[in-house]
């Protein structure tokens, strides 16, 4: 007998704003978190790109000074998204042995691994932070959760790249579902605003190269896009079974009713243009919710903004919902908030589910001409979503040939 | 120069504060790292690597646990330092 699962609680650092309330806000006000990058080493090192999303509230402003020099970046952002939620959600009573954490990041500390190299080759072994090695591990931003809300059924991280923190949801979904849990903190963030991941991702040519005008760079479905636009953050959600949530009278804010990870095995980048494995998670996450594909309503699309990237996506999405397409409102969120990585099926998520809970679609920006190759009913403004009982999808796919959905269904 | 015991405990508040965010006032002689100010093993080496740095000195790993409080820290600096 499985259990239903409901969100009881949001939270998000984005560069859209420091919380998710401000996020959404700016998100169905059309802006970009998108800028011009004036630290020092973007000169320095003549990155080839120039802009990215930092996180419009700066972490250490809102931690402690222990918090700040003891944590990655990508745990900060973890925690700051994680302490939103979890009072979002009423700060649940909840046994510890029934309480955990699936927290994702994509690539993890390298900010902590890239500066400590430094340190030692500048300056000897001696002078090599002792928290160094916790601070760049991948689980670290998972740990510090667990650590923070006493969760003690376990604490796990996905990773998958660009589709971790969607599979992170995947896991706690069922986790719950099949009874282990009752709550979990679920989620991903990303600091990876650095240098070295700038110039590879410029390297493979994945990055939009827009310099003049960042803003305008991430671009999902336009004829003009040239790339993705890379950002920092991360989101959390309180996922949590109807039963306890009930059970405390606690506000939900949707329900998820299905997820699934698939993988293309077919590239370590290129996505495979048949899309079939990146269909088939879109087809089981739909199935397992015990709804047909017209019951789906609105898409959060992967939606890069790469040229290839949306051009798979959309192959993948016809190959499920054929004629019905046309029908479903889908909105690319990255093209206002760039790319989270590991954080963006997160904050995707909570937007997906703020989408249902609000009946509203967040728009898309910079689509000035739309791909004559790609027939979507693409949200261009904030619009209304009709009925009760509607299913809107999440889509993430990573390098590595990852795919994961997340199926959610309106309560209100 | 050899610095007093005075301007090396001035030094070494800075440090600690630095790292820990204690108000300087509060990091006295007799303070104990451990008990006193809460300092845990993690910011014990980076104050002590630190402390190196600052102060121009040589601490042995072996030697830190005997730096049980602030006097300790101090007067085994001051003398480092001749």
């Amino acid at each position: 007998m499985f259990k239903k699962v409901v969100v009881t609680g949001i939270g998000a650092t984005t560069p859209l704003g420091g919380d998710s309330k401000t996020t959404w806000q700016n998100l169905l006000a059309g802006n970009s978190g998108i800028s011009t990058l004036t630290q020092d080493w973007v000169s320095k090192y003549e990155l080839p790109v120039t802009f990215a999303g930092q996180a419009k509230t700066p972490a250490r402003e809102v931690l402690t000074l222990q918090e700040g020099k003891r944590l990655d970046p990508s745990s900060q952002f973890a925690l700051i998204a994680a302490r939103e939620a979890w009072a979002d959600a009423g700060s649940p009573d909840v046994a510890p042995e029934r309480l955990a954490v699936d927290y994702a990041t994509g690539i993890g500390g390298v900010w902590t691994l890239l500066d400590a190299y430094d340190v030692l080759k500048e300056r000897g072994p001696r002078r090599v932070l002792p928290m160094t090695v916790p601070m760049l591990m991948p689980n670290g931003p998972a740990a510090a959760i667990g650590m923070e809300i006493s969760a003690r059924a376990g604490v796990r991280t996905a990773v998958s790249a660009c589709a971790s923190g969607t599979e992170a949801i995947a896991n706690a979904f069922n986790r719950i579902r099949n009874g282990e849990v009752d709550v979990v903190v679920a989620g991903g963030s990303e600091a990876a605003i650095h240098p070295l991941p700038i110039a590879s991702f410029a390297a493979m040519q994945a990055l939009s190269k827009r310099n003049d005008a960042p803003e305008r760079a991430s671009r999902p479905y336009d004829v003009d896009r040239d790339g993705f636009v890379m950002s920092e953050g991360g989101g959390a959600l309180v996922l949590e079974s109807e039963e306890h949530a009930l059970a405390r009278g606690a506000k939900i804010y949707a329900e998820v009713v299905g997820s699934s990870v698939t993988s293309d095995a077919y590239h370590i980048t290129a996505p495979d243009p048949e899309g079939s494995a990146a269909a088939r998670a879109m087809l089981s996450a739909i199935e397992q919710s015990g709804s047909t594909i017209e019951d789906v309503v609105h898409i959060n699309a992967h939606a890069t903004s790469t040229p290839v990237g949306d051009i798979a996506e959309y192959t993948a999405l016809k190959r499920v919902f054929g004629d019905y397409l046309p029908k479903i409102a889908v909105s690319a969120t990255k093209s206002s908030t760039g790319h989270l990585l590991g954080g963006a099926g997160a904050i995707e998520a909570i937007f997906t589910i703020l989408a249902l809970h609000e009946r509203t679609a967040p728009p898309t920006i910079n689509l000035d001409n739309l791909d004559p190759a790609i027939e979507l009913d693409v949200v261009t403004s904030p619009r209304k979503l009709a009925g009760s009982n509607i299913l809107a999808i999440s889509n993430s796919f990573g390098f590595g040939g990852h795919n994961a959905v997340v199926a959610f269904r309106s309560t209100n | 120069m050899a610095l007093s015991a005075a301007e090396v405990l001035t030094g070494l508040s800075e440090i600690v504060t630095d790292e820990t965010g204690i108000a300087t006032e509060a990091i006295q002689l007799d303070k104990s790292f451990t008990d006193d100010l809460d300092i845990d093993s993690i910011s014990m080496m980076t104050i002590v690597v630190n402390a190196e740095d600052k102060f121009n000195v040589k601490i042995p790993d072996e030697e830190v646990k005997n730096l049980l409080t602030v006097g300790d820290a101090v007067n085994y600096i001051t003398k480092a330092q001749g």
